[in-house]
């Protein structure tokens, strides 16, 4: 039971990778058989232990595969409603999505001291999509993946967000943003002095060049925390709703009694999830406002 | 856990998306939104504009109708008067239609009066002369006599 227990969650928790094996390397086999590899191979793992071992240069098809379709999904509703936009009294889609609109763009304007026409969009994008990926937390755990093995498909994760790669790659880019914006607005000159004459300075000179170095990692520091605390609290967030998922799940090998009591506690923690899903979508959404507000600020 | 290229991947996903959104969504439904406000805030404003429109023409009629009330009520009055002043002038035409009447009739008596009057006087005097003359009979001379009673006529 324990170990079923371990490896039920480890399955649970290892993405569908495809990524490249070098040559020599040891596949164990589901049997237990070892297969040693003669040439380097691009192919799916097998293994939690195969995927770590592929490297940098290997993919989580589920994450992507699910994130990009969720996208893919959101464009076409999206798209249908912008097309389809007319000033007469709108139909229910544009409406649905005028009235998403409507919220980003008041927020974006309470929070967004600037004039920019690409933060309004991003937040829209980064809003919708987060909510989209965290809302596949909702589907029973193991619903997808079930229905992916019995087309030989040994891993599925579908929750993009529970992904630390897809979490960092959005704070990533929002990263990139900030210090785009910041160098557009302040100049390359305002933005080093902003990483080096704060919190400390001085009128005198000499001081003053004391303190740069110390300035400077204490802003770098705060900087680099940014995009980082974006990228992981949404992923941990949502890593320990799906945790919770897949522990309340166990409970239906238990018996009946245990089985009911799980289902009552899924549908309990799904309800409250459905709060915490929101809820990080939002916070994602606003900490991206108030970071590129703040790149856009000169002092 | 590990951190691979799904980031890369997830990276440009990220980029594509966005782009759409500020290329295709988000300038034609906010343009869309504005310009439905703008109609709506149109159209208030003309309902506005009628409504002053009607109540300044409501004023207007009611201001015309006041003054062709005002119109009439002098057309009458002075209609009024006219009628009033015909009156009077046939009332003073027909007296002094009436006085001339009276007088002509009057003068008319009178002359026939008078000449009732002369007839008689003729008539008296022949008379006298007859009676006289009948009483008198022969004693008197008809030729002194007819002088004197001519005489007497004349005095009457």
């Amino acid at each position: 039971m324990a170990t079923d227990a371990t490896s039920y969650i480890q399955h649970h928790l290892t993405n569908l990778t495809y990524g490249e094996l070098p040559a020599g390397y040891e596949r164990v086999e589901a049997d237990g058989s070892i297969v040693e590899l003669t040439e380097a191979t691009w192919t799916l793992a097998h293994s939690g232990q195969e995927a770590a071992d592929m490297g940098f240069w290997a993919f989580h098809v589920d994450s992507l595969g699910w994130s990009a379709g969720l996208a893919l999904l959101l464009m076409f509703i999206f798209g249908r409603a912008a097309k389809n936009a007319s000033t007469e009294t709108p139909s229910g889609l544009q409406s649905f999505v005028e009235l998403l609109l409507e919220f980003i763009n008041n927020t974006v304007k309470e929070a967004f001291h600037g004039s920019s026409k690409l933060v309004a969009p991003l937040a829209l994008t980064i809003f919708a999509w987060v909510f989209m990926m965290n809302a596949m937390d909702l589907i029973p755990v193991d619903v997808l993946p079930t229905i992916f093995g019995a087309f030989g498909v040994h891993f599925m994760k579908v929750v993009p967000s529970t992904d630390v790669n897809i979490t960092l790659g959005m704070s990533i880019t929002v990263f990139a943003l900030m210090i785009f914006y910041s160098i557009k607005i302040k100049g390359i000159t305002g933005f080093i002095g902003e990483l080096t004459l704060h919190p400390f300075n001085s009128k005198n000179m000499f001081i003053q060049a004391l303190f740069i170095p110390v300035n400077f990692f204490l802003e770098s520091v705060a900087l680099l925390a940014k995009p980082i605390s974006l990228a992981l609290r949404l992923f941990g967030n949502m890593y320990a709703g799906e945790m919770i998922f897949i522990l309340i799940a166990l409970m239906f090998s238990g018996g009946i009694a245990l089985a009911l009591l799980g289902g009552v506690l899924q549908w309990a923690w799904a309800v409250f999830h459905i709060l915490v899903i929101t809820l990080q979508a939002f916070i994602f959404m606003m900490l991206t406002i108030v970071y590129l507000s703040m790149a856009h600020e000169d002092h | 856990m590990n951190i691979n290229a799904t980031l890369i991947g997830q990276i440009i996903t990220f980029a594509i998306f966005v782009a759409f959104c500020m290329k295709f969504v988000w300038p034609h439904l906010i343009g869309a939104m504005v310009e439905r406000e703008k109609k709506i805030a149109d159209g208030l404003d003309a309902a506005n504009r009628a409504t002053r429109d009607l109540e300044l023409a409501q004023q207007k009629a009611g201001e015309h109708l006041r003054e062709s009330k005002e119109k009439a009520a002098e057309i009458i009055e002075l209609a009024n008067k006219r009628a009033n002043q015909i009156i009077d002038e046939a009332k003073d035409a027909a007296r002094e239609e009436g006085s001339r009447l009276q007088a002509a009739a009057q003068a008319e008596i009178e002359q026939d009066v008078n000449r009732a009057k002369e007839g008689l006087r003729q008539q008296v005097a022949a008379l006298a002369v007859a009676g006289a003359s009948k009483i008198l009979a022969k004693s008197v001379d008809e030729a002194v006599h007819s002088e004197l009673l001519d005489q007497l006529a004349n005095e009457l």
